[in-house]
């Protein structure tokens, strides 16, 4: 466990990490929702993922994040070790927030701070507090907190533990203006120590730099991820 | 091992606060065992018959009745796919949850069994390989209600369909457990070649149910 996470940690000052998604293709539930999709992201780069409802946005992050297996193609992190996993130098901020309404935002932190860091000690939940500005929250109990402030909750677990890439998935629902500017000034900082960002989203996040992939422009893509019943047959054929 | 504490303390915590670990085993597993005897009536040589086997299928009951929650919040609060990509295997998240329930439901019950016995007119003699026996029964049981809770984890009102898979499982350590109970009654030779075999049980449950757990709980996030 101790090495992989010196690893982990040596990874994040490595310039020129380069993760590789190619010819991905998705289905879910039968349907192929994406297919043929190539990206690429370099350290101190970010990606945007646009498009439709249905396009598969999220269902590319959950693939990077190892929970969905992709149909077929594959990653490759350009950094020689193929043994890397790449959930394990991963963040995922989801939709769902990942807290406990029975514990206080402190002990939240906390749990997720041990857990993920493992043997590294260095993760201190004060990072996450003063990233979005929770300090006064701290020994409320989780149960209490508005949509806006769950959601600075889970982003706090960008702030306090470090991995390389971060998983974004529409980080900025909820948020009042100074909180997605303090999630900017936290993006910005990541993409200076050389990470790597993906995230989706509908409207501007205010990052200068940042590559944009669109679902839009994916050769024959399924119209909103509904391919009709014949195509679906052919498909399986 | 940070990680294993953290998680183990986490649940253990949630157990406390929620009121429905440790209470609602406990008040369940006495709600049963007081009824039994004003069911029964008052044989006190039969009651002392049935007491080991009352108590293990209370204790059974019991366990089952907190299953299906073992891994239900962390799925519908999206904190089982963040489990998920920490440096511990699945696997392991699923033995630590296991052993959480068990020391949140199985461990006090097997506790009190041998005083709530005593409604039964429990011979003194079986106090101790009864509760023995179910503190080592019940990490089996604990184990194997988290295989089902895996397994049902995506439904709604999964608790129903756990049971019914659980149970079958369940016969060879409760056949087991009640023998290595029965203390030198059945003859000392018998009590101890069954308290033998239940720990391999047991043993074995330990070891092979996390897998299965880890495995239907990836294939539920897929």
């Amino acid at each position: 466990m101790d090495s992989s996470f010196d690893l982990i940690n040596s990874m994040l000052y490595i310039v020129g990490m380069k993760l590789t998604g190619k010819a991905l293709s998705c289905e879910r539930g039968g349907r192929q929702v994406f297919d043929g999709l190539d990206f690429s992201v370099e350290s101190g780069g970010m990606l945007e993922l646009r498009g439709p409802n249905g396009a598969g946005k999220t269902s590319l992050l959950r693939m990077i994040a190892g929970l969905n297996e992709p149909a077929r193609g594959e990653f490759e992190i350009q950094e020689g070790d193929n043994e890397v996993n790449l959930a394990q130098i991963c963040h995922f901020i989801a939709h769902q927030e990942a807290f406990k309404p029975a514990l206080t935002v402190a002990e939240n932190l906390q749990f997720w701070a041990d857990f993920l860091s493992g043997s590294d000690d260095k993760a201190d939940i004060s990072v996450a507090l003063e990233a979005f500005s929770m300090e006064p929250l701290a020994e409320l109990s989780a149960a209490l907190l508005s949509a806006g402030q769950k959601r600075r909750l889970a982003l706090g677990r960008l702030a306090m533990i470090k991995r390389p890439i971060w998983l974004l998935d529409e980080p900025t629902v909820g948020l009042d203006k100074k909180s997605v500017g303090q999630l900017q000034s936290l993006m910005r900082q990541h993409l200076d120590e050389d990470g790597i960002i993906i995230a989706t989203t509908h409207i501007d996040l205010g990052m200068e730099g940042a590559k944009v992939f669109d679902f839009a422009t994916l050769p024959e893509r399924a119209d909103h991820g509904m391919y009709d019943d014949a195509d679906l047959e052919e498909g399986m054929l | 091992m940070k990680s294993f504490m953290a998680l183990l303390k986490r649940d253990l915590v949630l157990a406390w606060r929620q009121g429905g670990g440790v209470g609602t085993a406990v008040g369940f597993f006495l709600t049963v065992i007081v009824l039994l005897p004003l069911g029964i009536g008052p044989d006190q040589s039969l009651l002392q018959r049935i007491a080991p086997g009352g108590l293990w299928i209370a204790l059974l009951l019991s366990v089952l009745l907190s299953a299906d929650r073992i891994y239900q919040a962390d799925y519908d609060d999206g904190s089982l796919e963040v489990l998920t990509m920490g440096a511990m295997p699945l696997e392991i998240v699923a033995a630590v949850k296991s052993l959480s329930h068990w020391l949140t439901s199985g461990l006090p019950l097997a506790i009190i069994a041998p005083l709530l016995g005593f409604l039964l007119n429990l011979d003194t003699s079986l106090v101790f390989p009864i509760m023995g026996a179910m503190m080592l029964g019940s990490i089996g049981l604990s184990f194997l209600a988290s295989l089902g809770a895996a397994v049902t984890v995506g439904l709604r009102r999964g608790g129903l369909l756990v049971s019914l898979l659980v149970l079958p499982l369940y016969v060879p350590v409760m056949i087991f457990g009640i023998s290595a109970s029965s203390g030198g009654l059945s003859g000392p030779d018998v009590s101890s070649a069954a308290m033998g075999i239940l720990s391999g049980i047991t043993l074995v449950i330990l070891v092979v149910a996390p897998f299965g757990s880890g495995a239907a709980l990836r294939t539920y996030m897929r």
